[in-house]
């Protein structure tokens, strides 16, 4: 790696010391370990809403070519203030809770959802050097803290005092704990072949150009996680809590302004941080060769969260027997003989094992898929005679 | 009498279908950039900018055709499309002179376009070919009393304008127009003479 593209690679990093050094000049040390936090900390903190107001562009933009016309463009040039007008136009809105909601839970859910969201950050490697909090136990931290935000969505819908609400919210319960299991599992292979649950060891595994997605049992558990986390997130096609055309705005209807808004940071920051992670674990995280580590990381991220909206511009909603269906009958089995597939590619090296985890792996995707051939009652044809 | 069967779709490993079903999003998110409107590209139209091609065949609100001059307009006031117009928005006022003699043109046209429902009545029932339904669109206004009131000044359109936008009623409506001035001059020569004579004697 040439001087330049390793400046580049670590600006970051060292600008950050940079800092330190200098406020090491003036304040003793436990100041400058404080520092140290707040600074990683600022840094998040603005990160995450800075980056949810333009996947909300992105999206939009994504998904109005998709469907051929042109998505915002006129605030600004390309529509790239339209973010920043629509922050505008959620704070002036009025707030309004119902007269029977339960006003602090209603209060307290919009504030609570934001902070999961923003904690998994913490452990997301975003280049060479560059996870804020490199826990040992990084990938039990993101599963365990990533899962809390089932409860304040649920929270949310019932202080709302309202049937949709209530029902989108026991729709985000099944949902989200259903998909925790397969998403978790599919994990699991990860963790057993880079022997480590921290989130940097994870990519430092991957070194070169060996991503666990190159793997036959990498492919299958990144495609479960992927799936698992796009239900997650409550993203289409996975977004029963909320479904428009059924439950009014789902968990979130009686929320309006800035409440609102709060709900939708979270689900972007979601949906940031799970393909962060997705990224992390089975794409090389920041590895890969020429560009700076995090470069690298951003564009993975953002072609998986590109991959989200594609998903949306392409689906419809699943039901929801449909829904828990592919969750406990398709993915769950899967990833169960993905970890077996794991080791036996661990195990018999070379081409060998390749071929057989792979043919493993095909061969329950089409049994699995075969017996879960949902019964199709023959079309009954009524004609009228004369 | 037998149905057509439902074909059934063959997608011989799960997921298949899904695939094809991206691919087609995809295939719509590139084009949105390298493919032309008529190509399956957008077709989105830029309002402000960029205005939509108006077919021929539109129409919304009425005006008042004049053929030389504003003030001796093909109107000759005579209030049929008043008494026809169904939402009755249409106003008019014969005009004067000093003596009191009716002159058969309006003193007052006033069509209030808050009220009009774009029928087109008007046009099919003016006997002297000056009613028209216009298709201006950028006519929104503040006050509805006020600013959808539409003069007669307003009103009045040059023949040449009612050419430009429907060439092919205006050309229809002119050849029926010399026609009738040709056989009413036709009809008026040969009686000229005695008539002439009539009043010499
Ligand atoms: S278009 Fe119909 S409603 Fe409008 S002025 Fe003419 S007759 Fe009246
Ligand atoms: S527009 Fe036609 S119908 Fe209406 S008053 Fe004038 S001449 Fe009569």
């Amino acid at each position: 790696m040439n001087p330049a593209m390793s400046f580049l690679d670590s600006i970051f990093v060292n600008l950050k010391l940079w800092t330190l050094n200098l406020i090491g000049h003036f304040l003793p040390g436990w100041a400058v370990i404080l520092a140290s936090i707040v600074i990683s900390g600022v840094v998040i903190l603005c990160l995450g809403p800075v980056i949810m107001m333009y996947l909300t562009l992105l999206e939009r933009k994504v998904v109005g070519r998709m469907q051929n016309r042109y998505g915002p463009n006129r605030v600004g040039p390309w529509g790239l203030l339209q973010p920043i007008a629509d922050g505008i136009k959620m704070f002036t809105k009025e707030d309004i809770v119902p007269t029977n909601a339960d006003k602090v839970i209603h209060l307290l859910a919009p504030i609570v959802i934001v902070v999961p969201a923003l904690m998994v950050f913490l452990v997301v490697p975003f280049g060479r050097d560059m996870t804020a909090a490199d826990l040992s136990i990084g990938v039990l931290y993101f599963i365990a803290v990533s899962s809390v935000t089932t409860l304040p969505i649920f929270m949310g819908s019932w202080a709302s005092r309202n049937k949709y609400s209530m029902i989108g919210g026991m729709r985000t319960a099944a949902q989200m704990i259903s998909y925790e299991v397969p998403m978790t599992l599919a994990v699991v292979p990860v963790i057993m072949m880079s022997q480590s649950l921290s989130t940097a060891s994870i990519v430092n595994a991957q070194e070169g150009l060996r991503w666990f997605v190159f793997t036959p049992w990498g492919l299958a558990g990144f495609v479960i996680f992927f799936i698992c986390t796009v239900a997650e997130c409550n993203r289409p096609p996975f977004d029963l809590p909320e479904a428009e055309s059924e439950l009014v705005a789902g968990f979130h209807t009686e929320y309006s302004g800035m409440k609102f808004a709060l709900f939708y940071m979270a689900e972007y920051m979601n949906a940031f941080t799970l393909s962060a992670i997705a990224v992390t674990l089975f794409l090389g995280g920041w590895q890969g060769p020429f560009l700076p580590s995090w470069v690298w990381f951003f564009t993975k991220t953002f072609a998986l969260i590109f991959a989200m909206i594609w998903f949306r511009a392409t689906f419809p909603r699943f039901r929801v027997d449909q829904l828990m269906g592919i969750a406990w009958k398709l993915l769950l089995p899967l990833t169960l003989v993905n970890m077996l597939v794991a080791g036996l590619w661990y195990f018999i090296p070379g081409i060998t094992g390749w071929v057989g985890a792979a043919v493993i792996l095909a061969v329950s995707f089409l049994g699995l898929t075969a017996l879960n051939k949902p019964v199709i009652p023959e079309k009954r044809v009524y004609l009228l005679e004369n | 009498m037998t149905r057509p069967q439902i074909a059934k779709e063959k997608n011989p490993v799960f997921g298949t279908g899904i695939l094809q079903g991206m691919w087609v999003t995809m295939k719509n998110f590139i084009d949105s950039y390298f493919k032309k409107a008529d190509q399956g590209g957008i077709f989105t139209i830029q309002y402000p900018e960029e205005l939509c091609r108006i077919s021929e065949n539109s129409r919304n609100f009425p005006f008042l055709v004049y053929d030389a001059a504003p003030d001796s307009p093909r109107c000759t006031a005579c209030g049929i499309c008043e008494r026809e117009c169904p939402t009755k928005c249409i106003h008019v006022e014969m005009a004067k002179d000093t003596a009191g003699k009716p002159l058969r043109k309006p003193a007052v046209f006033e069509i209030d376009y808050g009220l009009c429902m774009n029928c087109g009545m008007c046009e099919d029932v003016c006997p002297f070919d000056s009613i028209f339904m216009d298709r201006v669109y950028e006519i929104a206004g503040r006050d509805r009393t006020k600013d959808m009131l539409i003069g007669k000044d307003a009103l009045l359109k040059p023949n040449a304008y009612f050419q430009k936008i429907r060439p092919k009623d205006a050309a229809d409506i002119d050849a029926r127009r010399k026609a009738a001035e040709a056989k009413k001059a036709a009809a008026a020569r040969p009686a000229t003479p005695p008539d002439a004579g009539g009043t010499a004697s």
